[in-house]
């Protein structure tokens, strides 16, 4: 049973968003999505000050046995990438919700209030 | 509905993860895939290889129709007991499969085939057979009465582990060199394996395989999934069926001409379309130089034209990505070469198709 802070919002893409106080966001991936991922050997981050749009890909995740594409929960612009998480992908493993990858300034800070709470996303994860 | 093994309840009771491989549920891991990689280079892990088909032979025409059969030259075997990897091809030289066959008596040979080519491999055999009016039984020991479970049990120790769960078969099996086989009763002990490392594939009664597995888990052999046995045949240099090489790729342009007698006047089905081929590409290794990960299908840039990677991965053993590759002729070991991974050319260094053995890189 994989682990769904209930303080986070969540993507049904598997990626996790926490609100900060000075109105960026920070984004990971899930516990459940390293799990199935298996070990990571590869992460790939976003350029600082590149704007995404909802839904699209933004970083990539490779573990031993696939790559995977991380994507925006929400249209922003990013602010800060986690390069220790691409110096040692393994901490991703290790807590998935300890090793972000990138932070963003939202277009629009009320779509993170849309996204999944906890338990939805327990439920997309339990049909995954 | 998936196929399952013997070892199923075996495998979800150790938490393993498990997937859909080629219609069977498998395990893919039962936790860290690197550390049961590690496991089988530095120690020993096993492996649920029972979705692999034996296959049995028995007649008085078993050589003759092997001879035929296969482009490695069964002539070879000439002790009971002996083993030989081979390419079974199509007229075409095509790759229907690679198999091992072990040479027990001159009218009965065991072979082992892949899972996901089984049915078409046997139906194939039973064809040939019929053309060409041989004295061969050909029966499958997968599935129904009589079937066998396999279990792969590799890494440096795993000859002791073995022993120390199957006191029986010692006398019989710790003087096999690589590549042999020997029967204790209902036992088959192979010095065979896809890890690159020394060990036994075990074939046995079905319904004795899951006592097995936990008295191996229980003297400390670490169980792997086929995550793992992927990366350690990839480091090993060891073709993988459908991967690397297929019914479209000549055994030739898939590292396998060291196992295709061409030579001598024995016809086989496909030397005529190898002969007139002859061999058009390279099957080398890949270093990736530049972080990321290589992997199938991606498209290899070199001074002599494009090549494409046909297995990838990340090695744990050199802790960088390697990769196995079809390239043009003229590319040689040591260039530097380019990979398309998501647009970006990435550099990578072209090395002979093995990377590590026996707990060791050899790059």
């Amino acid at each position: 049973m994989s682990n769904v802070p209930s303080n986070l919002k969540y993507a049904a893409s598997h990626e996790w968003v926490l609100k900060n106080a000075d109105g960026t966001v920070t984004v990971g991936i899930s516990d459940h999505a390293q799990e199935a991922l298996g070990d990571l050997v590869f992460v790939e981050l976003p350029e600082v000050g590149a704007h995404y749009d909802a839904e699209k890909e933004i970083a990539v995740v490779e573990s031993v046995k696939a790559a995977a594409d991380v994507y925006a929960p929400i249209a922003g612009t990013v602010t800060e990438v986690n390069q220790a998480a691409v110096d040692a992908p393994e901490s991703v493993n290790a807590d998935a919700y300890a090793a972000w990858l990138f932070k963003m300034t939202p277009d629009n800070i009320a779509d993170v209030d849309a996204l999944l709470d906890a338990a939805a996303y327990q439920a997309v994860a339990d049909a995954a | 509905m998936l196929k399952q093994t013997v070892l199923n309840a075996a495998h979800r009771a150790l938490g393993a993860r498990m997937v859909d491989f080629g219609g069977w549920d498998m395990p893919v891991n039962y936790g860290s895939q690197i550390e049961e990689h590690h496991a089988v280079r530095k120690d020993c892990g096993m492996f649920d290889v029972s979705h692999m088909c034996p296959v049995d032979l028995v007649g008085a025409d078993c050589r003759p129709f092997l001879s035929r059969l296969v482009a490695n030259d069964v002539a070879k075997l000439t002790v009971s007991g002996k083993a030989l990897y081979a390419a079974m091809l199509n007229e075409a030289g095509g790759v229907i499969d690679d198999l091992i066959i072990y040479f027990l008596t001159d009218t009965r040979f065991r072979l082992v085939v892949n899972a996901g080519t089984a049915d078409k491999d046997l139906a194939w055999m039973q064809a040939k057979a019929a053309e060409w009016k041989m004295d061969v039984s050909i029966t499958q020991r997968r599935d129904g009465a009589g079937n066998l479970a396999i279990i792969a049990v590799q890494g440096p120790n795993a000859r002791a582990k073995v022993w120390q769960v199957l006191p029986q078969v010692k006398a019989a099996s710790e003087g096999l060199k690589p590549f042999f086989a020997a029967e204790v009763d209902q036992y088959f002990i192979a010095s065979t394996g896809y890890t690159g490392e020394d060990g036994y594939e075990i074939m046995l009664p079905a319904g004795e395989a899951e006592a097995v597995w936990n008295a191996l888990k229980a003297a400390g052999v670490a169980p792997c999934g086929l995550g793992a046995r992927d990366t350690l045949r990839l480091e090993a240099g060891m073709n993988l069926y459908g991967q690397d090489m297929d019914e479209t790729v000549s055994p030739l342009d898939a590292g396998l001409a060291w196992t295709v007698a061409m030579k001598d006047a024995r016809d086989f089905v496909g030397k005529a379309a190898l002969t007139v081929n002859g061999q058009q590409k390279q099957f080398l290794g890949l270093i990736l130089l530049d972080k990321g990960v290589l992997r199938g299908h991606q498209k290899v840039v070199t001074a002599h034209g494009d090549g494409e990677i046909t297995s990838g991965s990340f090695s744990p053993t050199l802790q960088q990505s390697i990769a196995l590759a079809r390239l043009p002729l003229g590319v040689a070991i040591g260039d530097q070469v380019e990979v398309d991974i998501r647009g970006k050319l990435l550099k990578a260094r072209v090395t002979k198709p093995v990377f590590a053995r026996n707990g060791k890189a050899v790059i």
